[in-house]
């Protein structure tokens, strides 16, 4: 069965769905965690110190957070894949541009491989620069993840590459969520006006929620 | 109405093509597009011209066969097929782009037309009922649910031109495979094929090289059938349960 739904173009594509649902429901509950900032030094890193003991006694210290990393880590490979293959097939099947080029599709849908591959590049910075620390500005504190964002978010580069970042990401979500709906077969006619309004909802929540931590460094509401 | 052409020209499969200008004058509102192209026709035949090779059968809108990208568009600018395209839609003096499909699975064979036959072998995988044929059975003998005949009915208007493969970004063939798969997955006479065709059909469509969806929607906007784009949502839910039964699940 996994054979078979690997190798066509529909299975690839539930593929696509069923990681990117998975990561959409992860940037719910990050957004939820990154607005705690909002309360103060000792809330926020109380919640990031919680993340690594969910679970106990039944898990081990950090074992959860390690599992959401795999599954994470799993449902960004798995993404990236089907859509590299997925979109080097629809290239390959559409060799010759037409001669009277027209404005198609939407701005969401046009920009979702590139949008994609900014994503991609962000995590791996995003990554560096506040979990590892190797990127970040100043120096990095372990532990003390509250003052780590705003040294982030002080520079005018981290704002600049986050607020980008964050901007594909509504997009990214605003034509994604919809799609994987259609692709999982969820979709109906009677149903598609209020899938549309949760996928523009949950793209704007989502890139409000994240946009609001800098912007609050920036204002000073954090420092 | 005088009008500027400006359409596709190819020698033959291999050949490579160009676009080539024409002027047409002494058109009429009322003529459809193949009959301004018929004009263009006869007159490139009386200079001892090669006249612009076209597909086109019914001239009623219900075959299919044409086809031609007009200004971007298949089809042209109104909702129908070419052949019902009338050039009243269209201004005095306009320049009109004259393209045809374009799709790695539909070669040009000769400036305006493509080979659609990977539609035909998408038909042949599945696009079937294993029914005894001969006269009408009676009407009463198979009962189908009103609105499982308006969904077939709907999906069976498809005239397999491949507007949806032209419009596509992709060069995608869902449309016009959801639009065969859901006509007979819904009916009871389909139901016997119903987990084989839909597998078979999509692995046939993938085997022609055709694309795949990234739901930009440009297939049912130039659909002249108005097949709508949850078809293929519908083909989609159709794929998952077959595959899952297929696997042995329920």
């Amino acid at each position: 069965m996994a054979r078979t739904v690997w190798d066509s173009t529909v299975g690839k594509k539930t593929v696509m769905a069923v990681s990117g649902v998975i990561m959409l429901l992860y940037l719910v509950a990050h957004v939820i965690g990154n607005l705690k900032i909002f309360f103060g030094a000792g809330e926020f890193n109380h919640y990031a110190h919680w993340l690594r003991t969910v679970g106990e006694p039944f898990m081990h210290y950090e074992w959860t957070l390690w599992l959401v990393r795999i599954v994470l880590v799993a449902a960004v490979a798995a993404h990236a894949t089907s859509a590299y293959q997925l979109s080097r097939r629809d290239l390959r099947a559409r060799p010759s541009k037409y001669v009277h080029k027209k404005p198609r599709a939407s701005y969401a849908t046009r920009t979702m491989r590139w949008g994609g591959v900014i994503l991609g590049l962000f995590v791996v910075w995003h990554i560096l620069d506040l979990t590892t620390g190797t990127a970040h500005p100043g120096g990095f504190q372990e532990g003390h993840p509250y003052q780590n964002v705003v040294d982030t978010f002080s520079t005018w580069y981290g704002n600049v590459v986050y607020i980008v970042a964050m901007l594909a990401l509504g997009l990214h979500v605003r034509h994604g969520f919809w799609s994987a709906a259609q692709t999982l077969g969820v979709g109906s006619r009677t149903r598609d006006r209020a899938l549309k309004t949760l996928a523009n909802v949950l793209a704007l929540l989502l890139t409000a929620g994240f946009v609001a931590v800098p912007v609050g460094v920036m204002t000073g509401v954090v420092s | 109405m005088k009008l500027t052409l400006r359409v596709w020209r190819q020698k033959n499969a291999g050949a490579e093509g160009a676009m080539s200008t024409y002027e047409v004058d002494g058109i009429s509102p009322d003529m459809s597009f193949l009959e301004m192209l018929d004009v263009l026709n006869e007159r490139l035949i009386l200079a001892g011209e090669e006249p612009v090779a076209f597909d086109h059968d019914c001239r009623e809108g219900i075959c299919g066969a044409c086809s031609l990208v007009i200004n971007g568009d298949a089809h042209g600018p109104e909702r129908t097929t070419t052949c019902q395209l009338h050039m009243r839609s269209f201004r005095d003096g306009d320049t009109i782009d004259v393209e045809p499909w374009r799709a790695s699975a539909f070669p040009v064979i000769k400036d305006l037309v493509v080979d659609r036959s990977a539609f035909d072998r998408i038909i042949q995988a599945g696009g079937y009922v294993t029914a005894p044929t001969g006269s009408a059975p009676e009407a009463h003998a198979t009962p189908v649910p009103k609105a499982d005949a308006d969904f077939a009915f709907e999906h069976a208007e498809c005239i397999g031109c491949g507007a949806c493969v032209a419009a596509c970004p992709n060069g995608a063939a869902m449309l016009f495979t959801s639009a065969k798969v859901n006509h007979l997955n819904v009916l009871p006479q389909g139901a016997p094929e119903r987990e084989t065709r839909v597998l078979d059909m999509v692995a046939q469509m993938d085997a022609e090289g055709f694309g795949g969806c990234t739901l930009a929607g440009e297939c049912a906007t130039a659909c002249p059938k108005g097949i709508p784009l949850v078809s293929i949502t519908s083909m989609n839910k159709e794929w998952l349960r077959a595959t899952r039964k297929a696997a042995g699940g329920r």
